[in-house]
This record gives C-alpha cells, sequence and structure tokens, in this order.
C-alpha cells in the first residue's frame, strides 16, 4: 500500500467512527420521541 | 444555547474544512516520513480532546459523589462516552500512521499500552453504566472514572520516562515543530474541540431528557398499580 494510502485511511477511519458515534446519538433521540410520544398518549 | 448552536455548527464546520486544507496542503512535508506524517494533524488533536473530556469526567465524577448532584453525573458520564470515542479515533489512526513508518501496526511499548488499558477502563464504565441494575450504579462508575483520569497523566508522560517506540513530544518534550505545522495542528485541536463541545451538548440534553422520561414512566407505572389496587 502506498504512503497516501495509509493516510487517506486513517482520514476516512477518523470520520467513519465519528459518523457512527453520531448516527447511535440520532438513534437513540429518535427512541426518545417514541417513548415520549407513547407516554403522551398513554396519559390521555 | 439554542441560537448559539447553529452558529457553532457553522463555525465547526469551518474550522473542519481548514484545518484539514491546513493539514493536507498547507503544513510541509515532513522529510523522513513524507505525506503519512499528516495523519499526525488527526492522531494528536484527537488524544488531546480525549484527555480534556476524562478531566471533565474526573471533574464530574468528583462533584456528583460530594454532593450527589445529578447535572455532575451526567457530565462525567458524556465525558466519558464522548472522550472514548476521540481515544478511539486515536488508537485507530495509531497503528495506521505506525505500519508505514515502523512497519508493524502494533507494539506493546508503555505508551501504546497504557493507551489501550485507559481505552478498556472507559468501555468498562460505560459497559457498568449501561448494564448495572441497582442505585449504586452512579456511584461506582463515578470512582471507575476517577481511576481512569488518574490513568491519563501516566499515559502522557510514559514517553518522557520509558524508552518507547512511540516519538517524544512535538510540544513541551525539547523537540521544535515548524511553524506551519503547529498551526495546522492547533486549527484542527481547535477544530474538534468544537465539534466535541458540540456533541458533548447533544448528548447532555439526550441523557437529561431520557432521564424526565424514564422517572415518568416509573411515576406512572406506580399511578397504574395504585389505581388497580
Amino acid at each position: 500500500m502506498k504512503s497516501e494510502s495509509y493516510l487517506y485511511l486513517a482520514y476516512v477511519a477518523t470520520w467513519v467512527i465519528h459518523i457512527a458515534y453520531l448516527s447511535t446519538l440520532v438513534r437513540r433521540y429518535g427512541r426518545l420521541k417514541r417513548e415520549i410520544a407513547e407516554l403522551e398518549r398513554s396519559k390521555r | 444555547m439554542k441560537r448559539i448552536f447553529p452558529v457553532l455548527g457553522v463555525l465547526t464546520a469551518f474550522l473542519l474544512s481548514y484545518g484539514l486544507y491546513q493539514a493536507l496542503v498547507v503544513a510541509p512535508t515532513e522529510q523522513t516520513m513524507g505525506n503519512v506524517q499528516r495523519i499526525f494533524y488527526y492522531h494528536v488533536p484527537s488524544a488531546w480532546t480525549a484527555f480534556l473530556l476524562f478531566a471533565v469526567n474526573f471533574v464530574g465524577s468528583i462533584v456528583y459523589l460530594a454532593s450527589r448532584n445529578q447535572k455532575a453525573d451526567i457530565l462525567a458520564l458524556v465525558g466519558a462516552e464522548v472522550g472514548l470515542v476521540f481515544l478511539t479515533v486515536n488508537l485507530v489512526t495509531g497503528p495506521i500512521w505506525a505500519r508505514p513508518v515502523w512497519g508493524i501496526w502494533w507494539t506493546w511499548d508503555w505508551r501504546l499500552t497504557s493507551t489501550l488499558i485507559v481505552w478498556l477502563i472507559y468501555v468498562s464504565y460505560l459497559m457498568l453504566r449501561r448494564f448495572a441494575a441497582g442505585g449504586q450504579t452512579a456511584v461506582l462508575a463515578a470512582a471507575l472514572g476517577i481511576f481512569g483520569a488518574l490513568c491519563v497523566p501516566f499515559v502522557y508522560f510514559s514517553i518522557w520516562y520509558f524508552r518507547t517506540q512511540h516519538p517524544q513530544p512535538v510540544m513541551g518534550g525539547g523537540g521544535s515543530l515548524d511553524p506551519h505545522m503547529l498551526h495546522a495542528l492547533l486549527i484542527n485541536w481547535l477544530a474538534f474541540l468544537c465539534f466535541a463541545f458540540m456533541v458533548c451538548w447533544s448528548r447532555y440534553r439526550l441523557e437529561v431528557v431520557q432521564r424526565r422520561v424514564e422517572e415518568a414512566i416509573a411515576l406512572q407505572s406506580l399511578e397504574n398499580v395504585g389505581s388497580n389496587r
């Protein structure tokens, strides 16, 4: 593998890790929204 | 904060783009390693950001143990979680840099091993918070968080006191750094700090709302039990 390939691999890996973590936050937000909606429904 | 958030988002996007430009285009090519040395502009700021977030976890844990303040507990959790993400970046980019330069992906030297140990401590911290049941989880997590943060100085100073494969620090270690390289490094760190702040703020809000919802669900269950009797 060329030297530049390692450089790009490291930069891509960095953003893959960050995006993977951000996507877990988005999923958690979605689940929380559903829980709130369910809670409001059951209160009525 | 709602008004500042979009502005901070634009600023972060600008800083990340500018940092990338500085790292890949403006910063001079290192003579021995060549272009692969540019991994440095992501590898080092990731470690610094992680250590700063572990310090947040440390302070939050101490405040929680002293006062049982829920906000401090949430701050500690957020510091550990986001810090772990940045340390993961550091641990992944390190071997990718090491392979073409050292000829190996990994070596069990003091710096690398101690970093891996700190990473494992924070993984266990998050697993404890995720899976432990009972009222003492936050207290145990705070104690573990303090222990983890106390290991961080050992990671930082390990290359000063032990002979390691890992190079000596570029700042404060007697080495010199080209001003353009230093500029690229600091811009990327600033960008990472802004990004980390935004992620931490979102995670903090998420946790606050999550705990309120859990309380409401528990309260509702109690009401249902009461009305059934």
